[in-house]
């Protein structure tokens, strides 16, 4: 059996069985890691020696009976590289964070720690999460191992690609205007982007810190539910954390949609999207309308509004939060300056790639005197006027459905060279984002060409339990899909 | 938006960026486009309506003020791109 191939869960729960050792499934995992990471290059850094340790060092706790409650104690796992690990690089795919080993763990891997996760290494992303491709990474582009010729979406793309690459189990990334779901998409993979709040961004190297949060990818929808039940939680180091009552999202995997009430924005289903992608979205639709949801179609103002707004919050908050990064207190530092100005200036246009620039350019300029108003105020209201719309339709709907993405996986090169068009791509996620709410991305076809398509839920915020149900009850409903290069091989499920 | 070469050695300026000429002219364009996109937002009226910076009513976190984190230097300066006397090194700040 090639255990590589099996869910979080199914791992999780032959572990407790006895039946394999979490050092068996660190060494069947590196071993397809060593095999295919050359192509696909989702890892910055792989731990290898420290992930056999630790597994070593987990089993024991295993067999002792300390970690019964936790369903995934043993299972390897990996994490974006904006995620802070102490003393393993945390770089954010940036040369500006060259050779940046944290002296302290994310509360997201504190989390995990104490129920038993076993890391296998860092994953490749966008730089500083900036990007919908993975391409800006300065550590070269991750490939989509459904094609290599086409980018894995971003900015998690390392953590997508991995999990449909099968060289991890599940990865934690982050979601700031789509980052988790819109990878998840090109992938074929389940990603979660909790309520704003809900997970504590200790750690998260930020990028904007009013949109961050991070979630789970996975093979399926089962695995992201209890991956969500290690890492939410308040904590008071996150002062937007938020303090809700516990819940089990592992309580909401029920396969039952009767009586929810389901709105499609005919916003969502406009210009722009890809007719094969609409297709299977609204066939989706219809899937859950016959297991008893009831499915509407309606008219949602601001969507294109959205992305002009994002930008300008997200940027202005990027040019805040990226000041830090100057050459002095870690990371990469230009090797040759006059004085203190010049070492910041020379070393941050050294250090940042070009998107990363571009951004802080942009946040500098919107809230500079003179134009704070016109730009970033601006955004803050169609933000409030993009959460009222959002306020309104779910007094009538317990979730809204629509695609992720308005298309497939591009082709590597495509968007590069263009940043508006790029920008556009991320219509169906950013909103979610400005309005703090959770939404899920799971498969829910192929396209012509083999690659797969996604479909969005979003809820009201602190509903993941709803969208969890709702995604639970579709997934049973459609075929479950892999890369080609994996069907046919041992233990392969080819629908 | 015409954005200007002034434009952008004042923006270069605020992001401590040390542009090259070809990143200057790069930037020029993009950020043209970029801002004459977000305009967009114009069209929307939004007179009247609250600015928002966050979607719930957050309040300060305040805590005594009490020193909680233990003092590390070590491994805060194991990071360091260059280490004088136990501190961070950097060029001198004035004559």
């Amino acid at each position: 059996m090639d255990i590589t191939k099996l869910t979080a869960l199914e791992l999780g729960k032959l572990i407790k069985s006895g039946k394999i050792t979490s050092m068996d499934a660190v060494r069947a995992q590196f071993e397809k890691i060593e095999e295919r990471d050359e192509t696909y290059n989702c890892y910055i850094t792989l731990t290898k020696d420290q992930a056999l340790q630790r597994a070593e060092a987990v089993q024991r706790q295993i067999e002792a009976g300390e970690l019964d409650e936790s369903p995934l104690a043993g299972v390897p796992m990996a994490v974006k590289d904006n995620i802070c690990t102490k003393g393993v690089l945390t770089s954010c795919a940036s040369r500006i964070l060259d050779g940046f080993e944290p002296p302290y763990d994310a509360h997201v891997m504190e989390k995990l720690d104490q129920a038993g996760a076993v890391m296998l290494g860092k994953l490749n992303m966008d730089e500083f999460a900036m990007g919908s491709t993975t391409e800006t990474s300065y550590y070269g582009p991750t490939r989509n191992p459904w094609n290599t010729d086409r980018v894995p979406g971003g900015s998690s793309g390392g953590a997508a690609a991995a999990v449909a690459a099968r060289e991890t189990w599940y990865a934690l990334g982050s979601d700031t205007g789509g980052s988790i779901r819109q990878p998840s998409s090109f992938c074929g993979v389940t990603g979660i982007k909790p309520t704003y709040g809900r997970v504590s961004r200790y750690g998260l190297i930020a990028y904007a810190s009013s949109l961050d949060q991070i979630g789970p990818i996975a093979r399926n929808v089962s695995d992201c539910a209890a991956i969500l039940d290690l890492i939410c939680g308040y904590d008071r180091r996150d002062s937007t954390s938020v303090a809700c009552p516990e819940e089990k999202f592992t309580d909401a995997l029920v396969d039952d949609v009767k009586g929810l009430r389901i709105g499609i924005p005919n916003s969502y289903l406009g210009e722009g999207l890809d007719p094969q992608v609409k297709a299977a979205v609204t066939e989706a639709a219809r899937k859950l309308e016959k297991k008893g949801a009831s499915v509407e179609y309606f008219d949602m103002g601001m969507v294109d509004y959205a992305i002009p707004a994002y930008y300008v919050i997200a940027s202005a908050e990027a040019s805040s939060n990226l000041s830090r990064f100057d050459g002095v207190k870690y990371g990469y530092r230009t090797p040759v300056f006059e004085d203190l100005q010049q070492l910041y200036k020379k070393t941050r246009d050294e250090g940042f790639g070009m998107e990363v620039k571009r951004r802080m350019m942009i946040g500098a300029f919107v809230l500079s005197s003179g134009y704070y108003d016109a730009y970033y105020i601006k955004a803050l209201k169609v933000k409030a006027l993009i959460k009222k719309g959002f306020d309104q339709a779910f007094e009538k709907y317990d979730l809204i459905l629509g695609p992720t993405a308005p298309t497939t996986a591009l082709r590597i090169g495509e968007n590069l060279s263009d940043p508006l068009k790029m920008y556009l791509g991320d219509i169906y996620t950013v909103s979610v984002n400005l309005a703090g709410l959770p939404g899920i991305s799971l498969p829910c076809g192929l396209d012509s060409e083999g690659m797969p398509i996604g479909v969005q839920m979003i809820g009201q915020t602190f509903s993941e339990k709803t969208l969890i149900r709702a995604a639970y009850s579709l997934e049973k409903e459609i075929s479950q899909m892999e890369p080609a290069f994996l069907a046919g091989q041992e233990g392969g499920e080819r629908a | 938006m015409i954005v200007t070469d002034e434009t952008i050695e004042y923006v270069a300026a605020l992001a401590k960026l040390d542009l090259t000429d070809e990143e200057k002219a790069r930037a020029k364009v993009d950020l043209g486009n970029i801002l004459d996109y977000v305009e967009k937002m114009n069209e929307l009226d939004t007179e009247g309506v609250e600015p928002m910076s966050h979607v719930f009513p957050y309040n300060n976190v305040f805590r005594d003020d009490v020193v909680t984190n233990g003092a590390d230097p070590d491994s805060i300066l194991k990071n360091a791109p260059q280490v004088k006397d136990g501190g961070f090194a950097v060029p001198p700040t004035f004559d």
